[in-house]
């Protein structure tokens, strides 16, 4: 383990008289959620171990409106989004990275429209930027060799916006195996997260959506489901527990994956 | 004679279509203005490589390879159909033939082998339905007219190869008593295995039949067409051309409720001051009938081949919940064509009291969408029924405050806290020091 360190808010980089390069949206789930956080803690050592300035908002963040959006109240999303872009104007951000397929969908389809203007990217892409800019090395990790992982699409990160490939290279670069589920990238099965239902119980029907998700992932006989999404990872947890597996099967995201392997 | 009859069948049949496609064409325009003008050589691209290249069907091969073939000899079919119609109005027989030689043979053996491939597929396709009852093509939102439909397309499919046939293999037959062939590449084999013990009357005739029975069938088809899934074959062109270029996961930014929160968050606003007319804030926000949606929601509706790609790919629909998206197009298109029904009668300011959200889709069927994006995905003309679900919860939410109780205290949490759950907004950074 290597050192401690501190994550600074956008506040007091004003305050030092700095400009960070990238502001770390960490969204309402990396903030919150006991599982969540250890999601962003990850994202927090890989940008700190790369020498990557960069700030959170803390206090200041708010829900970027997505849950509010996708449940059908546009005022809800559109309060939160004037508020949001006040506040990311007003630290005059350009560069946001986050490791939440929703804000980072939202952020960067929605809000332009609405006068909000920053580069968004996944944390998976980042990481991958790293990775090929050398500033972050996995040569000689071994604690994923020759494992079996497969990666499970998040809607808003797959089909949503087109982005397949950067958690499966980084998943590579493990010297993992990467096993697909039979329906995986543009043929992804949703967790059953999305779309606000995340916040509700299910409709009437006869299976949860996880579980017939999770279905997929047993039969790949992977020992670690990979995920890019808060959302996703509590679904497939809870999915894995439902077929009593958690002693086999563990639920990481591709950060946790990384940060384990560069030993942060 | 013939010639009188022949364009007397052919100003009719063009009459009604013209007349069925405006009504089709009204009725689309009933939906909320949306420009979509731009990136023309984009959208001539997609349109190319989805309606005309066929590619997302290829996501299922099976299917796929059938299609193609009726597809492909419908296309090229329309060649011998420019004969058909230069034939009957000049009263002459094979009118290219001198012109092409043996360019003509070429072609028409080419239609004839995808003909045959068509037939096939179409045997296949009705196997597919009735035999092998795929669960695709038999859920119940299938129940009734549309299971008919598609049955009776196939089965008028079979009819017009049946036509084509005869009348080339009674044509070759007619040769084969001159000692003489067109060599054609199929008719000129079955011509003496099944026309060869008629004289030549009879084959004349059978030919007749042939010539006629093919052009009352393409004349059928187009007059069928606006009420059938069959409509795809021509709308699936403008639709794929008017297609959602944007990434997927974006949802529109309604502009009425901009105007409204910009009011809300500059007090130097005066919230009475008249809104100029453009900006003016539309009958209600979302949409509780078709003629809330907008006109490509409901060209969407008219498109639809009702292939249930969708609905066989929804987490929703696949976990037994009520929601199939194919139902959501079919609905879409059947109130439409109602509420144009009504307002064709009785005035355009009609109202039956019936609305799409209610008396065709049910509120638990919206609120099991996940907004995964599956169904749009695997639409194969580009249909995007996630924004007619999106609508609906909007004007339910925002128009009548009815949404499942969590979704209420999930909404009140956003706006209290700033989060979906109740935490305070203070405690946001404290994983730092965790
Ligand atoms: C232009 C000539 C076309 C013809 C003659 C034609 C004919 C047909 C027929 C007969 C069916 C019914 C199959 C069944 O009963 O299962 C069908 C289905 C279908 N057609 Fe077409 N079609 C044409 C053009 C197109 C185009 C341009 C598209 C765009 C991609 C398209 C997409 C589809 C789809 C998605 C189905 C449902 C097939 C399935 O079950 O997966 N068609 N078509
Ligand atoms: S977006 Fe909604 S309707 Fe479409 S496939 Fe996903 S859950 Fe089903
Ligand atoms: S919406 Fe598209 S995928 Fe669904 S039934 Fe209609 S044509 Fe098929």
């Amino acid at each position: 383990m290597s050192s401690v360190f501190k994550v600074h808010t956008m506040a007091e980089m004003m305050a030092n008289g700095e400009t960070p390069d990238i502001l770390f949206w960490v969204g309402c789930s990396g903030s919150f959620d006991d599982r969540a956080k250890k999601i962003t803690k990850a994202v927090a050592k890989i940008l700190h171990h790369c020498n990557v300035k960069f700030a959170v908002l803390g206090a200041e963040e708010s829900c970027t409106g997505d849950p509010a959006k996708r449940a059908g109240n546009e005022f809800t999303f559109q309060m939160q989004a004037m508020m949001n872009i006040q506040v990311l104007d007003a630290y005059e951000i350009k560069k946001i990275v986050t490791a939440c397929p929703h804000c980072f969908n939202t952020l960067k389809n929605e809000y332009p429209e609405l006068g909000g203007k920053y580069e968004v990217i996944h944390h998976t892409q980042l990481i991958q930027d790293l990775i090929n800019q050398g500033k972050l090395a996995l040569e000689g990790s071994q604690i994923y060799k020759g494992k079996k992982i497969t990666f499970h699409d998040p809607c808003y990160l797959g089909r949503a916006n087109d982005i397949y490939e950067a958690p499966r290279v980084l998943i590579e670069k493990l010297d993992a195996e990467l096993i697909e589920m039979k329906r995986c990238k543009t043929n992804g099965l949703c967790c059953g997260a999305g779309g606000a239902q995340m916040f509700k119980e299910a409709e009437k029907g006869n299976k949860e959506i996880n579980v017939e998700r999770t279905e997929d992932a047993i039969e790949t006989n992977a020992s670690i489901i990979a995920t890019g999404c808060p959302f996703c990872n509590t679904m497939m947890t809870d999915g894995v527990k439902n077929f009593n597996k958690e002693q086999d099967i563990q639920v990481l995201d591709v950060a946790e994956l990384i940060a384990n392997a560069a030993d942060l | 004679m013939s010639i009188i009859i022949f364009s007397i069948l052919f100003v009719v049949g063009f009459y009604f279509f013209t007349k069925n496609i405006l009504q089709v064409r009204s009725n689309i325009l009933l939906g909320q203005k949306k420009k979509i003008t731009d990136n023309t050589s984009e959208r001539w691209k997609t349109m190319l490589l989805v309606a005309l290249g066929q590619k997302k069907m290829f996501s299922r091969p099976i299917p796929a390879l059938l299609h193609l073939c009726l597809y492909a000899a419908f296309i090229i079919t329309q060649i011998e159909l420019v004969e058909i119609f230069t034939d009957g109005f000049i009263g002459s027989h094979r009118f290219f033939l001198p012109y092409l030689g043996s360019f003509y043979v070429f072609m028409i053996s080419f239609i004839e082998v995808l003909s045959v491939l068509a037939l096939i597929a179409t045997i296949i396709f009705l196997a597919r339905r009735n035999l092998l009852k795929l669960h695709r093509l038999n859920m119940k939102e299938l129940i009734g007219w549309p299971k008919k439909d598609a049955n009776l397309i196939l089965i008028m499919e079979i009819f017009l190869v049946t036509f084509i046939f005869t009348m080339n293999g009674a044509d070759e037959a007619i040769q084969n008593l001159k000692g003489a062939s067109y060599n054609f590449a199929i008719s000129s084999h079955i011509a003496n295995f099944i026309f060869g013990d008629f004289n030549e009357h009879t084959l004349h005739v059978l030919e007749q039949i042939g010539w006629w029975g093919h052009l009352l069938m393409v004349f059928t088809f187009l007059n069928y067409l606006p009420f059938s899934k069959h409509f795809h074959i021509l709308l699936a062109f403008p639709n794929t051309y008017y297609s959602n270029l944007e990434k997927k996961g974006k949802f529109s930014n309604l502009a009425s409720v901009t105007e409204e929160v910009k009011k809300m968050m500059d007090p130097s606003i005066d919230p009475f001051a008249a809104t100029n007319a453009e900006n003016e804030a539309p009958l209600r926000f979302g949409a509780k009938d078709v003629t809330d949606l907008t006109w490509k929601n409901l060209l969407d509706s008219y498109t639809c081949t009702e292939c249930g790609r969708c609905t066989s790919s929804c987490p929703a629909n696949q976990t037994g919940k009520l929601l199939s998206p194919r139902k959501i197009m079919m609905d879409t298109r059947d109130r439409l064509v109602e509420v144009g029904e009504g307002k064709r009668k009785n005035g355009k300011d009609y109202t039956d009291g019936k609305s799409l959200l209610g008396d065709y889709i049910t509120e638990e069927e919206i609120w099991a969408c996940t907004s995964c994006n599956a169904c749009v995905q695997e639409c194969p003309v580009n249909i995007d029924p996630l924004s007619i679900i999106i609508d609906l919860r909007r004007y339910l939410v925002m128009e009548e405050s009815k949404m499942p109780s969590e979704l209420t205290g999930m909404l009140t949490n956003i706006e209290n806290n700033g989060a979906p759950w109740q935490f305070s907004p203070a405690d946001r950074g404290n994983w730092i020091n965790e």
